[in-house]
């Protein structure tokens, strides 16, 4: 089935604030320099820590698989660049709280030489079973590059009981400052469309819809011609209006589709799965060229930055290494913000390494990121309710999240929260609203937690105090029989002679046996 | 390098508290000079006392409470507060009575309940009650509009009636005030006349009593702007006024001849400053859209009954202050559709 006028619908609230993006549009530094060292994080993606294939000392080439995972939900790491691995331990990773993680370091050997263990390119993937070429997505690593980093082998895998009739492509990119979509619609549009191409076949999709804001007219551009150049027939671009969280899956696929992705579940849900444009890109590489994910555009921009642009970064390169490659810090350097103003993090130090979620490193001057003022008490003024694109009452979940009721919040949906920042923006009394909600969120898995152990814990009791009885019923079982045997035996006195000399005997018998031993 | 953090969002916040009421203060200008022109010097002369009282009460509160005094102070709220308050008094008020007000409207009604955000009742509205019932014949002793007035005290005789409660010599009080065109409505209603044989007197403008609907209009003007910034949802104006004309209107078609017709509440009295400045108070109004409504639609209705059926001329204040107790359980029962989910949130 094909969407009738899509992008016709519309989600609710949103923000509009400037886009900033003129200060990386269109503007490409180049591929960063590979540094000595590369510190590559074994987690970059949602789910299970990959697990290390190499050890300290080993030689890899690039490209080779460093870790895999094992679990249904991870992606596997690879070799960046050839090298020594030089240590396999803790380090400062890209994380709100400053957090270290398990790492592998590559002290690279300047030779950039390929691994030969790469498998071969499949341009004939149409006649090929999806299932290989998930296993191929998996195999290259390729995880949501918009930022989530959720595996995408596991996105394109909606089940048999999920017919998939839509496949978006988010070029949206509503966060603003961000270009690095931008610049790849603009000058890898053909990347893209053959990617289309290879996840169409791998979700069985009868359409495809690209959503791309109207803020992005040469990459609008340059995926029309492509999509028009290329066999794709049910392929449509679709210019959506500019207006922050367009980019957020659930937004998209609405203003698209007219469909709305569940409370508590998935696009596939509604037979629509939602994949970002550098995403589709990595799969092209993943299948037509037989290419793992080792690399990222990145865009380095804000009034802290000498040279803001769009740079092509390996995963492990610190930050400090990128921000010095963009022509360094400029005086009004003053937050270092990893993604987009609205659902980014500011990180403690430049000391840590780009990974498959790194989008963006914005170094924003005291202007673009001021100190956040003190909050006043919340007026009720409903204005965070009139811009939540979730529909929730972000006024009411901020009263039960302090009051730390979080039954309440589940019943006003807290789940439902996206954590887009919309709330956070038009707040009058400037309250760090999704502070408050990521806390319950937390709050509310650790009583999750909580509850199972003691689940758990109850359960062995109880399973402990059943064996137990039925041990001592099993024994009085036992005792029952004996006695009544005892006393069927006591009844005849022929045999109660019988056991009495039995036992006598028994007695002797052991009485001699143990003599030997006995001190004389 | 080494940074310091917080969290997102990243940017100078579009909306705060000190400008949103600023707006409505400045929304509130128009409608105060209509009023100085109709009636006089009184309206400025009790702003200034209301705003002194509520600056220098929240101070000492905040003082005592331990909170931050010129940051609290700088929202307005309490200026905000002072005004409406002083808007809705008589001309001639007695000084001591503005105080007495608008320090229980603070120090009561806003800051024993926490203060901004906190207060289950319309801080301006509960004074405002609170003067009506104690003091009621100082309430209701309003001017005549300009074009009706025999006497007109300029500036200075208005400030010497305000501070000492007595007239300049030679003149009586009858002379000066006169009483509200609801109040005279409501009078001869009960004198068993017709609304036709009442709209004779000159009194009477259009559709509300003269000067008191140019008053209107200009409140109107303030409320249009409060609109078109989103200082005010539009739902609890729209809903006041829909609740007000929908049951003035009904009974106005039963009988004609004693029930008012439904322009005339319109235009009466403290509609329209209470369906745009009044009952749009966002802490103690209903949050959600569709409550909005209902809790606007209910105002005006009790507005209507009050004025019909009860005890006082004018309701805003009654009714403000009844919704608020409702606002609560109105916001439980209209939570809107959560994105996602069914039609109806039915859990």
């Amino acid at each position: 089935m094909i969407t009738r006028n899509p992008g016709s619908w519309d989600f609710h609230g949103g923000i509009h604030r400037p886009d900033m993006k003129a200060l990386s549009a269109g503007r490409y530094l180049g591929k960063v320099p590979l540094p000595e060292r590369l510190v590559i994080p074994l987690q970059q993606h949602i789910g299970t820590p990959a697990e290390p294939l190499v050890k300290e000392g080993d030689q890899v080439y690039k490209g080779q698989t460093l870790a895999r995972v094992s679990e249904y939900i991870g992606a596997p790491i690879h070799a960046p660049t050839s090298g020594t691995v030089v240590e396999i331990a803790e380090h400062p990773v890209p994380h709100p709280s400053g957090l270290s993680a398990p790492c592998i370091v590559l002290q690279a050997d300047g030779r950039d030489q390929w691994w030969d263990g790469l498998p071969e390119p499949l341009p004939w993937f149409e006649e090929l079973d999806a299932a290989v070429l998930r296993e191929r997505i998996r195999w290259a690593g390729v995880v949501g590059l918009g930022g989530a980093a959720f595996p995408t082998s596991v996105k394109v895998n909606p089940g048999p009981d999920r017919k998939i009739q839509t496949l978006v492509i988010n070029g949206a990119e509503c966060e603003p400052y961000i270009t690095c979509d931008d610049y790849l619609m603009r000058t890898e549009a053909d990347r893209i469309v053959e990617g289309i191409r290879v996840l169409m076949h791998v979700v069985g999709a009868d359409e495809c819809l690209i959503g791309i804001e109207d803020n992005k007219p040469e990459a609008i551009a340059a995926i029309k011609k492509a999509v028009a150049e290329s066999d794709l027939a049910t392929t449509r671009v679709v210019t959506v209006p500019t207006r922050y969280p367009m980019g957020g899956e659930k937004q998209l696929i609405k203003v698209l589709t007219g469909k709305e992705v569940p409370s508590n579940g998935i696009p596939a849900d509604i037979g629509v799965i939602c994949i970002n444009v550098a995403t589709t890109a990595a799969v092209t590489d993943a299948v037509m060229a037989g290419r793992p994910l080792l690399s990222r555009l990145v865009t380095v921009t804000g009034e802290g930055v000498r040279n803001p642009g769009n740079l092509e970064v390996p995963y492990g390169v610190p930050i400090s290494h990128v921000i010095a490659f963009a022509g360094g810090y400029t005086d009004k350097a003053y937050k270092l913000i990893l993604g987009g103003p609205m659902m980014g993090f500011t990180l403690q130090d430049d000391e840590v390494p780009v990974t498959k979620a790194t989008n963006c490193l914005l170094v924003a001057s005291r202007d673009e990121a001021p100190d956040p003022e003190p909050a006043l008490p919340c007026i009720r003024c409903g204005r965070c309710a009139d811009a939540c694109p979730a529909q929730l009452l972000p006024q009411q979940l901020y009263w039960y999240a302090r009051a730390k009721d979080l039954e309440k919040c589940q019943e006003y949906h807290l789940f439902d929260c996206i954590e887009c920042g919309c709330c956070s923006w038009v707040c009058p009394s400037h309250i760090p609203l999704v502070q408050y909600y990521r806390f319950a969120k937390t709050e509310t898995w650790a009583q999750e937690k909580e509850k199972q152990a003691a689940e758990e814990a109850r359960r062995r009791h109880e399973a402990r105090v059943e064996r137990l009885e039925r041990l001592e019923r099993e024994r009085k079982a036992r005792l029952r029989k004996k006695k009544e045997a005892l006393d069927k035996k006591a009844a005849d006195p022929a045999g109660r002679k019988a056991a009495i000399d039995a036992a006598v005997q028994r007695a002797a018998e052991r009485k001699a046996k143990r003599r030997p031993e006995e001190p004389s | 390098m080494k940074f310091p953090v917080h969290t997102s969002p990243y940017g100078r916040l579009p909306n705060d508290v000190s400008r949103v009421m600023a707006q409505v203060l400045l929304a509130l200008v128009p409608g105060v000079i209509a009023m100085v022109w109709y009636f006089g010097w009184g309206v400025v002369i009790n702003m200034a006392i209301a705003t002194a009282t509520a600056v220098a009460a929240e101070a000492l509160v905040l003082a005592v409470r331990n909170r931050p005094v010129k940051r609290t102070l700088s929202d307005l709220s309490a200026v905000v507060t002072a005004v409406l308050l002083a808007i809705a008094l008589p001309p001639l008020l007695p000084w001591w009575l503005t105080v007495l007000g608008t320090l229980f409207a603070i120090v009561f009604v806003k800051h024993l309940y926490g203060g901004l955000g906190y207060n289950p009742f319309n801080p301006a509205m509960a004074a405002y009650v609170l003067l009506l019932i104690s003091f009621p014949v100082d309430m209701t002793r309003w001017l005549p509009p300009e074009m009706l007035a025999e006497v007109r005290l300029d500036f200075l005789q208005t400030l010497y009636v305000i501070f000492t409660g007595t007239l300049p010599d030679a003149l009586t009080w009858d002379a000066v005030t006169s009483a509200t065109p609801l109040d005279e409505m409501r009078t001869h209603l009960e004198f068993n006349e017709t609304i036709s044989e009442i709209r004779q007197s000159p009194l009477w403008g259009d559709f509300g009593g003269r000067g008191w609907e140019w008053v209107g209009n200009w409140f109107l003007l303030g409320g249009l702007f409060l609109l078109w910034r989103r200082v005010i949802a539009w739902q609890i104006p729209a809903g006041v006024l829909a609740g007000l004309l929908l049951s003035a209107g009904f009974f106005w078609m039963l009988d004609p001849e004693t029930v008012p017709f439904p322009a005339f509440h319109l235009f009466s009295g403290g509609t329209i400053l209470g369906a745009f400045f009044i009952a749009t108070d966002p802490v103690t109004a209903s949050t959600t859209p569709r409550g909005r409504l209902i809790y606007g639609f209910l105002i005006g209705v009790i507005v209507f009954v009050i004025r019909t059926w009860g005890g006082y001329p004018d309701a805003v204040a009654f009714a403000v202050l009844m919704m608020n107790m409702a606002a609560p359980t109105i916001d439980y029962y209209t939570r809107p559709r959560v994105f996602g989910t069914g039609r109806r949130d039915d859990e």
